[in-house]
């Protein structure tokens, strides 16, 4: 009976893993194992909202979603945070849940001026961060998340995809979301909840 | 007599009827064509429901803004705006770009715009757009 509870433990459904993945030996009590090696989000330095300086470490213990805007852009970003406002009020209430917006723009996009974007939208407190970061750093960073590497461009200023990145507590990537379309925001509504359930997230 | 009577009230009634039509057909053509360019170039930052993005983009749902505005409306969609919409709420600091659209586009999108998400104020042409084109300040 108890096997049988722990089988159906087992069986819950799970977000797939994204990125590269590599395979690592090592000697673990006396045994050599052989386990799978999950790409992971990198170290980062950043400054929030607040002008709080935050790293990556600030975001262990947490399930977050990433994107990667900027305040004077004039085409997709609008749609992006329409959109995820609606993430950011349908999980208000769960504590390990944060939302991170780094700027690709960091030479207009300073500390004022990302607060004063904040305050605009109705973001108090720290559950969504906008944070401003070397430009060469947020670029490679980007590359990280598997979103396309930021192009600049005299019109729209700066080109790139809208997409919104699910990273769960260990730093892998769990799910990419076009930000830009209702339907796909609301997957990633439905995933979070998929993947708070699942063990390794508690 | 009676029939000439009857005949000119036939011909009046026809006459009215077609003249109705003429003012729908017109401004179902600019609604029309305004909805495109308005999903083509205002949708992302308004909404396809009209109402912005909370105090960083105004919604265009307020018809008694939207009327007391009315003539400097196209000036707004030709040139943009620089500076805060409302001053007093400290909201929509952000600017509202320009846009290279020809007269009768703007017609257009304002007519779609100010008969959508709630608004009602019938047909915005060519000729008004012009005219109020030449009082921007």
């Amino acid at each position: 009976m108890l096997w049988g509870a722990c089988k159906f433990n087992d069986e819950i459904t799970r977000l797939p893993i994204a990125g590269n993945r590599d395979v690592a030996t090592k000697v673990v009590n006396g045994q050599t194992v052989t386990d799978t090696v999950y790409q992971t989000i990198p170290d980062f330095k950043t400054v929030n909202q607040y002008g709080d300086s935050i790293k990556s470490v600030n975001l262990d213990d947490n399930i977050y979603v990433a994107d990667f805007f900027f305040t004077t852009c004039p085409s997709i970003c609008p749609v992006m945070h329409r959109n995820m406002l609606k993430v950011y009020e349908e999980f208000k209430d769960m504590p390990d849940l944060k939302i991170v917006s780094y700027t690709i723009d960091p030479k207009h996009d300073s500390v004022a001026v990302l607060k004063k974007y904040a305050d605009k939208l109705g973001i108090e407190g720290n559950r969504w961060w906008f944070l401003q970061g070397k430009k060469e750093d947020i670029y490679k960073l980007s590359s990280n998340y598997l979103v396309t590497f930021p192009v600049e461009d005299a019109k729209e200023k700066f080109i790139h995809d809208g997409f919104f990145i699910l990273i769960d507590k260990q730093k892998r990537i769990r799910g990419q979301y076009d930000g830009t379309q209702p339907d796909s925001v609301q997957k990633l509504i439905n995933d979070i909840k998929i993947l708070k359930a699942e063990p390794e997230q508690k | 007599m009676k029939w000439k009577v009857i005949g000119f009230l036939a011909l009046f009634v026809a006459a009215l009827i077609a003249c109705q039509n003429d003012e729908d057909l017109e401004f179902a053509r600019y609604y029309s064509g305004g909805m495109v360019i308005y999903q083509s170039k205002c949708q992302n930052c308004h909404g396809s429901d009209g109402k912005g993005l909370a105090a960083l983009i105004p919604p265009l749902t307020n018809q008694s803004r939207l009327k007391a505005n009315k003539s400097s409306l196209a000036c707004l969609v030709k040139y943009g705006s620089k500076t805060a919409i409302n001053p007093a709420a400290k909201t929509f600091g952000g600017e509202m770009p320009a846009t290279d659209l020809p007269d009768v586009d703007i017609a257009k999108v304002l007519t779609y715009v100010t008969n959508s998400f709630g608004n009602k104020m019938g047909t915005i042409n060519t000729e008004q757009v012009e005219k109020n084109l030449k009082d921007c300040k």
